[in-house]
């Protein structure tokens, strides 16, 4: 797709004298500034529905951040802050090195766009690699998304010793910015219905979890309400419930969070392999598009007359760039 | 015609191309590969008319079923519930998708945007080209789920029908179908923008536009701005279905509602990608055949833009019985009420355009009249809905269903009209003007037939999409029915009328109706590259330059519109 | 069309279609992300300031972000339209997120799982 947003302007691809017969320049335009700026407004506005396209997931992880921030605390603590830092140097030095190039297109200095490209190519490739030993780490753990979420027994144990340990601290600044992150009110018998390993301890895929109330309990048959420590009498609608449920169950202060308590950890795997995964699909479609002007630098194709291409595939890549800024701080540090 | 049809200064001819398009080069090949924005809005024009067809034919099918109440209890059904709720699914998702959002930008606006704005073509002919073939492929997958298990979720692919287990696995062709048709229509839009702000001819300002191209470009701020939110949320949906991603599965700790939020986010304005074109083109043909400056231009223009911004502030109406809070309720009810004003302006400009204007009832302005009252009464009826009181009791009612065609369908009669309207340019080719009224006021009367019953039924309760109902509805149902048996002979007679125009009409003047926009001053059809000659622009809308010449069976300017050289 | 000069004429080194931008300033610009992220993983790993801990990440986060759009993609020397483009895709993007954030925040209760309990108990 970027390729043919770029592409458009330009069909021959012969570096051309100036002026009016110039044969970069499309029949269809009358000046080279005018068809340069066509380009540009063109890619800009790719740009904006790129920025939406990822604004869904933004909006995704913006509402379940706010209304559980204790699954993204838990969450980022399984990733590793070291290598998305690592990533987020390479790609700001990615990202410069295509500006130096688009610099050097724009001077006529070939060898230097040759390089810029080249180191910034490069710079792809170390990011899906650095991507790629995280991707594999996590799955080795069994940190997959949603359904597939299935961290290790070992694993689980060990989180969960550290909970109250190492991660308190963090724990209890996720609450705090929860303020009722949630509560230990007469739910708690809906765990120890489940058992310690709630979310491990399905063999292939997770369980879905059947206390989800009110909506979810309606729907159970009563010897299972029974079971589950509830009055099946008692048990209401969402929709009948005059002003909302929350009013009566103030969350308990000693609230603390732990491995088995973070309920739907699966959820921030599920938006971290979609928003990362999403930025790499971009990534590899960036290097793609290096690959393609460094190959039509090597003919020759560009000069200060015409080097619209490359500036329109550097546009792409810092927004590639500029979606991983965010990326970096949302899912490994906070 | 004296500057057009002059034979040009001969070191000029050798320099352009002066063959129209339709015959400067022949075979498949110089079609399906061409880069000329014209020969790509005849092909989306020939497969949206296609697919319109298919969507029809499922309608009647729809119809067809409900002419009898009991379906459920029936022995032996006309057609099963299965099939009838993957028939209303197909009209709706294949009406939307894939009809009526490209129907008039990308076949009319692809055709007349450049030379309304005296281009040689848009400004990305390739990615033009990308676009048709992003629509074909779209298109194909979607039919393609025909094969592989039909949806059927309704056209809005809520979780969890879509998401469910026992969800039909050709959902994943479907909404990757609608994904793709969703950035072709991207590209369409980025393609107008780009080119409307720098194709334009030196002196053509932005308020000598003819608003048809403000319409397009309000319709393309909303293609770039929304649809992307679609593209994500049917990825979304792709990866809850096949990794169960948990995002919208309450079992996951999901959220269903949120998933509604991400379909209207970009559903509601896309209903305003539908009808933004068509107030455009209605805006030109009520001036043009009133034979009237339009009254009002800046403030329809600025309308365009108002309501597309609006339209981005609304969404939450759709959601108001499916678990929003009441806080949003309230607030979407409140703001929905915003769009009426720059809707109820257009309406109000047109009437004023037409009042003492010398109107001619020629076939396109049949259809624009009756979209005034088709579009009225969709318009006050969306009032009802989105009164936050009211639409508790008419959500998922017939009213519902009544109200969006009497909007979205109504922007199909303005399509008719605009096909009409620019038929002689495209083609070159006069219809039979009492043939095309015939079917406009065929398919008229047999529109409201179908769904003004459906408007009383649904205030009565009749829910929407349901398969057997009681029989209390029975005879709102068979008029409806009966109706939509009339609108299917409306479109024969229009499709008669429109093929044998090609072959046996009378070959079509450059102006016939008497417009002074632009691409009514180059030749009927239009040459390669749109004009022979440079066009001046002027004031669209200002028609004292051109006079009636019964020898050419049209109009002529005065004072030429368009210097050679 | 008209204003096609306007914008794109100011820099001092121009040399035919758009603006040359110094390879220092470049370098410049990429300290200053660089040093920015570095401050992001301080803030976020040594200040505990509860919830002003993602205000200050984005705010960080949108500060690099301008830089990379203001100089590396030269929209400093743009037409202004080009950024208006990128602002309005940016404010969309917000409006989405303000109201179904306002609206999840809104329903929440009744959905939060572990109370519908208190909701028995009230009967």
């Amino acid at each position: 797709m970027a390729d043919a947003v770029q592409t458009s302007g330009a069909s021959a691809g012969h570096e051309g004298p100036h002026g009016h017969h110039d044969p970069n320049l499309a029949h269809h335009f009358d000046t080279m500034e005018q068809q340069f700026e066509c380009g540009k407004l063109g890619m800009w506005l790719f740009l904006a529905t790129e920025v939406l396209l990822f604004g869904g997931l933004f909006c995704w992880y913006a509402i379940w951040r706010s209304n559980h921030p204790e699954v993204f605390v838990y969450g980022a603590q399984k990733l590793d802050w070291k290598l998305g830092g690592i990533n987020t140097i390479v790609l700001l030095v990615s990202s410069f090195t295509m500006a130096w190039a688009v610099g050097c297109a724009q001077r006529g200095n070939r060898q230097g766009l040759l390089l810029g490209l080249g180191i910034t190519f490069l710079g792809g490739i170390g990011f899906m690699g650095i991507k790629s030993v995280e991707y594999t780490e996590k799955f080795s753990h069994g940190y997959y998304w949603g359904g597939s979420y299935n961290p290790t027994h070992h694993e689980e144990g060990h989180a969960a010793d550290h909970a109250d340990g190492e991660h308190a601290e963090t724990a209890d600044a996720a609450h705090a910015e929860a303020g009722a992150a949630d509560s230990h009110g007469d739910g708690h018998a809906a765990d120890s219905a489940h058992g310690e390993e709630s979310v491990a301890d399905s063999a292939g895929e997770l369980a879905p979890q059947e206390v989800r109330p009110p909506a979810a309990l309606a729907g159970l048959s009563a010897e299972r309400l029974t079971e589950l420590g509830y009055e099946p009498s008692k048990v209401l609608l969402a929709a009948e419930a005059p002003g909302g449920l929350a009013a009566s169950a103030p969350p308990t202060s000693e609230t603390k969070l732990s491995a088995e308590e973070v309920r739907n950890v699966h959820l921030f795997f599920s938006i971290y392999f979609c928003m990362t995964g999403l930025h790499g699909i971009h990534v590899l479609i960036g290097m793609a598009v290096i690959g393609w002007l460094f190959v039509r630098a090597l003919r020759g194709d560009f000069g200060p007359g015409y080097f619209e291409p490359v500036d329109l595939g550097g546009l792409y890549w810092h927004l590639v760039d500029l979606i991983w800024i965010y990326l970096f701080p949302l899912f490994y540090l906070i | 015609m004296s500057t057009l049809n002059a034979p040009a200064a001969p070191a000029y001819a050798t320099a352009v191309d002066t063959r129209n398009y339709l015959k400067a080069s022949y075979g498949p090949v110089s079609w399906l590969l061409t880069l000329d924005h014209k020969r790509i809005g005849v092909m989306y024009l020939v497969g949206i008319s296609v697919m319109f067809l298919l969507g029809g034919i499922f309608a009647l099918l729809v119809r067809t079923t409900l002419l009898f109440a009991n379906n459920a209890e029936a022995v032996d059904p006309l057609i099963t519930a299965e099939l009838y709720n993957r028939f209303f699914t197909l009209h709706g998702a294949i009406m939307v998708f894939i009809v009526i959002i490209p129907g008039i930008p990308a076949a009319l606006g692809n055709f007349v945007l450049p030379i309304m704005l005296g281009a040689k073509d848009v400004a990305f002919p390739r990615v033009n080209l990308l676009s048709f073939y992003m629509w074909m492929l779209g298109t194909a997958l979607a039919l393609a789920s025909l094969f592989f298990g039909a949806v059927d979720t309704g056209w809005t692919f809520y979780t969890p029908y879509s998401t469910s287990e026992n969800s039909p696995s050709g959902m994943i062709l479907v909404v990757t179908g609608a994904f793709i048709l969703g950035f072709s229509s991207v590209f369409t839009g980025l393609n107008f923008i780009v080119t409307i702000h720098q194709l334009r001819r030196p002196g053509q300002t932005w308020f000598r536009l003819p608003l048809f191209l403000w319409a397009i470009y309000s319709t393309a701020v909303i293609q770039i701005l929304a649809t992307p939110v679609l593209g994500i949320t049917l990825l979304l949906l792709i990866v809850e279905k096949t990794m169960k991603m948990g995002f919208f599965n309450p079992a996951y700790g999901g959220d269903p509602v949120l998933f509604q939020h991400f379909f209207w986010f970009y559903s509601h304005p896309a209903v305003y990608i539908m009808i933004l074109p068509a107030m455009g083109v209605m805006s030109e043909i009520i001036s043009v055949f009133s034979r009237k400056h339009i009254f009002g231009y800046r403030f329809i223009a600025w309308s365009s833009v108002a309501i597309a911004l609006f339209g981005f502030i609304v969404w939450g109406h759709h959601m108001f019985t499916s678990g929003q809070s009441a806080l949003m309720n309230t607030i979407f009810s409140a703001l929905t009420f915003s769009v009426a004003v720059p809707s109820a302006i257009k309406v109000f400009n047109w009437l004023a355009t037409m009042y003492k204007g010398s109107i001619a009832l020629q076939t396109p302005m049949l259809y624009a009249l009756w979209f005034i009252w088709i579009f009225g009464i969709g318009g006050l009826t969306g009032l009802f809905l989105g009164t936050l009181a009211t639409d508790i009791h008419l959500h998922d009612t017939y009213f519902v269903v009544a109200h969006f065609h009497y909007v979205m369908a109504g922007t199909i009669f303005v399509l008719f009209g605009a096909i009409h309207y620019w038929w002689p340019k495209m083609f070159g080719r006069m219809y039979d003007e009492r043939q095309g009224a015939i079917a406009s006021i065929l398919l008229f009367i047999g529109f409201n037939l179908t769904f003004l019953p459906q408007f009383v039924m649904g205030s009565q309760g009749m829910p929407r999409r349901y398969y057997s109902y009681d029989e209390v509805y029975q005879v709102y149902h068979v008029l409806s029915s009966v109706g939509s048996y009339v609108m299917a002979a409306g479109l024969l007679v229009m499709g008669y009328c429109l093929f044998t125009s090609l072959k046996r009409g009378a070959k079509a003047p450059d102006n016939p109706w008497g417009s002074n926009s632009l691409e009514w001053h180059t030749t009927s059809p239009p040459p390669l590259e749109n004009f022979n000659g440079t066009p001046v622009a002027d004031d669209p809308y200002d028609y004292h330059n051109l006079e009636w010449d019964p020898q050419i069976q049209g109009f002529r300017s005065k004072k030429p519109m368009v210097t050679s050289g | 069309m008209s204003d096609h000069h306007s914008a794109t004429s100011h820099g001092d080194d121009h040399h035919g279609l758009g603006h040359q931008v110094p390879t220092g300033l470049l370098f410049g610009v990429l300290i200053a992300l660089l040093f920015l992220t570095g401050i992001t993983v301080w803030t976020a790993k040594e200040i505990d300031l509860g919830k002003l801990n993602i205000l200050i990440a984005m705010l960080i986060a949108s500060a690099k972000a301008s830089l990379v759009a203001l100089f590396f993609m030269h929209l400093r020397w743009d037409k202004p339209f080009n950024g208006i483009v990128l602002v309005a895709s940016v404010l969309f993007v917000s409006l989405f997120i303000a109201f179904a954030m306002m609206d999840t925040h809104a329903y929440q209760p009744d959905i939060i799982d572990r109370q519908a309990p208190a909701m028995v108990d009230r009967q």
